[in-house]
């Protein structure tokens, strides 16, 4: 068996070649996207494989492929799984034919998200598999043994890694690929794939008695286990029962849980072995839930009596602080520390060059007073340059645009969406927006690509995952036919013409949009892009500040002076900025 | 009480903070070891403070408390202030002389801190200030600083010297393997063991 040392998104996609996967589908969101991007580097060996338009799209593109027979996997962030929600909550009851896994990777904690969701509540909802890893090489094995129970319940079965494991790495062993492929082939069957009332109320009683098996299985697989100890225990779950291996004695019983639903059976006889339980376990008390309910007369110490939080990631230091306050040791197990006070913060930061930042001038510029509802992606940043008021998922840009507006407020309404969250749900709010008579302006920032999560191709790139070429999609065809008339594109680095174009717009009524079209600069870069950078002429700077106001991080302020520092990506919008004409582009050294 | 030689990587998005852990990760690896490591991703990579926590002879989770850190290597000397509370009594402290001031404090007009100022901060600690940008801009490239800085670092790691040098080699670009290797030995030669 090979060893290597291995991101958690990269063992899991090793995984799913080793499980044979024929079918992969996903959008990009992190903690989740390195599975797919480490997939596409071996394109050729996979029958089908893709980034999808939105989540709802990737599963369902993997449930048909499912349906033929294939072995599917789709990839998603948490937050996704809202989005793919309507099929996956019918998809339990249609079931499947091949291997079907939803690798759904929660944020605890929020690093890259909007909120703290817990994907187990979702996959109990769907009445289907969990399995929650603890680690590394448990993620591994798990995908592989997903695809096998899969197979073996005929429903898709849930994978759901944590930040702490889809972003650590680890010393992880590894299998053998598989080498054979399976071709999809559709067998008609109605009363399982049409899902109508006299169909789907049979479905769901089937559903319903496929669960004591799948719980009976989950214990016989090991994926939950216990060791008995004494008579207070811990039970864990995910990357939390690694922390707690860690902090907790060994005289303390200890019991993991790793797949769900949770036989009551074998829960039930772990807890009356013992007198006094912390249930650990991030986010929902979902196995919390299962032990209260099994429990008679023992202690249960959690969240729902304030021994644990509800929101945030543990970490050891957490929970030995959990069993201090139980009781379950007696000393504190880690030093207090007192962190240096009031430095300054260094938040990310757009890029030097970054497209957005002009937008988003120009934007404050002209729509002084105006209310700017913006989205998910890196432009989301431009909170820092106060061009962002409103984020809540994606696609609600242009949604919350028109609430906003067609709720009775006079103020200016601009919005602003990428190319890829525009083509993920934001197109259906602009169709609604014109249909209902919205009055607002919808600036599409397009940088060709899915930029945040690490560069991904989208229908606007001209390229496909595997990296075929594809016609790319006309954002401003599209614009039209749902009714635009004001569809204008412009370089967001031409200043002058991106200022006349808002103006312009400003006094246009209906729902109008600007283009902004630049490629990302990561990108533009690392494609050979060579600009020469900018410089401020010392003598002429007034230090003013406007170009420093301007929060390109190439421009710094020192002894009343602004200066151009090596981050300089030459985009010359600074030097349309300086009243005083003292940015100008260096000459050749 | 614990096992494992813990270290933290802290620097800015974008100067190969991932790479030297993953260095240490292959040199594990090398001598057949445990190891774990986390790091940041995603959102925060834009410019934004990082860390990286690489965790040897670990077989837990990738996360270390506060105040328990062996080694902290800092890429800029604002992050080694912002993390020094993880290490240990006694643990050490490799910083590379280098302040990248936030876009923040220009634009907040807040007095940027000097780096006088921020070496003050890490006085009391037991830290060597490693100049890794001209070690390795004279080994053949400044984008070997991470590598000098490593190799400065080298004489606390738990690992071989042949072994960390294996690590480099799997890690960085077949045509910058002579570079890094120089940059790495001529890094652990400014630092005394």
């Amino acid at each position: 068996m090979e060893r290597k040392y291995l991101l958690g998104n990269l063992a899991i996609a090793h995984a799913c070649r080793e499980a044979g996967v024929d079918f992969v589908s996903g959008y990009p969101g992190t903690p989740s996207s390195e599975v797919i991007e480490s997939l596409r580097t071996v394109a050729d060996e996979i029958p089908h494989l893709e980034w999808s338009v939105n989540e709802k799209v990737a599963y369902e593109n993997a449930l048909g492929a499912a349906w033929c027979g294939c072995r599917a996997l789709v990839t998603m962030k948490h937050v996704g799984v809202n989005v793919a929600a309507d099929p996956l909550m019918t998809s339990s009851y249609t079931g499947v034919t091949g291997g079907f896994v939803l690798l759904a990777a929660d944020d605890p904690f929020a690093h890259s998200s909007q909120n703290e969701q817990d994907s187990r509540i979702y996959a109990g909802f769907a009445k289907i598999p969990c399995i929650d890893p603890s680690g590394i090489q448990e993620a591994h094995d798990g995908i592989k043994r997903a695809f096998d129970l899969s197979e073996e319940f005929c429903l898709p079965v849930m994978v759901r890694p944590t930040t702490r494991i889809c972003h650590s790495k680890g010393d992880t062993g590894l299998g053998e690929l598989a080498t054979e492929h399976r071709q999809g082939t559709f067998t008609k069957n109605p009363r399982q794939y049409v899902v109508i009332p006299a169909h789907t109320r049979i479905l769901h009683k089937l559903l319903n008695e496929k669960q004591s098996g799948i719980k009976k299985r989950l214990i016989e697989e090991g994926f939950n286990t216990h060791v008995i100890r004494g008579k207070k225990a811990v039970i864990a779950g995910g990357i939390s029962a690694a922390y707690a291996r860690e902090v907790v004695p060994d005289d303390i019983s200890i019991a993991t849980i790793s797949a769900y639903p949770i036989d009551e059976e074998w829960l039930r006889a772990f807890v009356s072995e013992h007198t006094e339980i912390l249930v650990i376990e991030e986010m929902m008390p979902v196995i919390e839930g299962a032990v209260l309910e099994v429990a008679c007369g023992q202690t249960i110490y959690g969240k729902k009596n304030g021994y644990l939080p509800y929101e945030g990631e543990f970490s050891p230091a957490l929970i030995a602080g959990a069993l201090k306050k139980t009781g379950f040791i007696s000393e504190e197990r880690y030093p207090a520390v007192t962190p240096a006070e009031n430095l300054p913060v260094r938040p990310p930061i757009l890029c030097a060059g970054c497209m957005h930042r002009s937008t988003f001038y120009a934007m404050k510029k002209v729509f002084k007073d105006g209310i700017f509802p913006s989205d998910i992606g890196c432009y989301t940043l431009g909170l820092q340059l106060g061009a962002v008021d409103t984020t809540i998922c994606m696609g609600a840009s242009i949604t919350i645009a028109s609430g906003i507006n067609l709720s009775g407020e006079e103020r200016d309404v601009v919005c602003t969406i990428g190319d890829s969250t525009f083509l993920h749900t934001g197109v259906n709010g602009l169709i609604n927006a014109v249909y209902n008579g919205a009055d607002m302006v919808v600036v599409i920032l397009d940088n060709r690509i899915t930029a945040m999560t690490g560069h991904q191709p989208n229908p606007n790139t001209g390229k496909t995952a595997c990296g075929v070429s594809s016609i790319p999609l006309s954002l401003e065809s599209l614009c039209r036919s749902c009714g635009v008339s004001f569809v204008e594109t412009v370089d967001p680095y031409d200043l002058t013409l991106l200022l006349d174009t808002m103006k312009k717009a400003k006094e246009e009524k209906g729902v109008r949009v600007i283009i902004a079209r630049q490629p990302c600069i990561i990108v533009a870069k690392r494609e050979g892009l060579k600009r020469r950078r900018f410089m401020i002429e010392q003598e002429t700077c007034t230090g003013c500040q406007l170009c420093v106001k301007y929060g390109c991080p190439a421009i710094e302020f020192h002894d009343e002076k602004a200066f151009i520092n090596d981050l300089c990506s030459g985009c010359a919008v600074c030097a349309d900025i300086c009243p005083a004409g003292a940015i100008r582009r260096e000459v050749k050294r | 009480m614990k096992s494992s030689f813990d270290i933290m990587i802290v620097g800015i998005g974008g100067q190969g903070t991932i790479l030297a852990s993953n260095v240490l990760g292959e040199a594990c690896l090398v001598e057949g070891r445990s190891v774990r490591g986390a790091e940041t991703h995603g959102m925060a990579q834009r410019g934004g403070s990082v860390e990286s926590q690489i965790r040897i002879d670990c077989e837990f989770g990738p996360l270390i408390v506060p105040g328990t850190v062996d080694l902290l290597i800092a890429f800029d000397l604002l992050e080694a202030v912002r993390y020094r509370h993880y290490l240990k009594e006694g643990g050490e402290m490799i910083v590379n002389n280098q302040l990248v001031l936030p876009t923040s404090t220009f634009t907040s007009g807040q007095a940027p801190p000097t780096e006088d100022d921020i070496i003050g901060m890490l006085k009391g600690w037991k830290v060597s200030i490693v100049d890794a940008t001209a070690i390795a801009t004279a080994a053949g490239s400044p984008l070997a600083a991470n590598i000098a800085l490593l190799g400065a670092a080298s004489h606390t790691i738990p690992l071989g010297l042949e072994s960390l040098l294996e690590g480099v080699r799997r890690c960085v670009p077949k045509k910058t393997i002579p570079i890094n290797e120089k940059a790495f030995l001529d890094g652990r030669a400014a630092v005394n063991s």
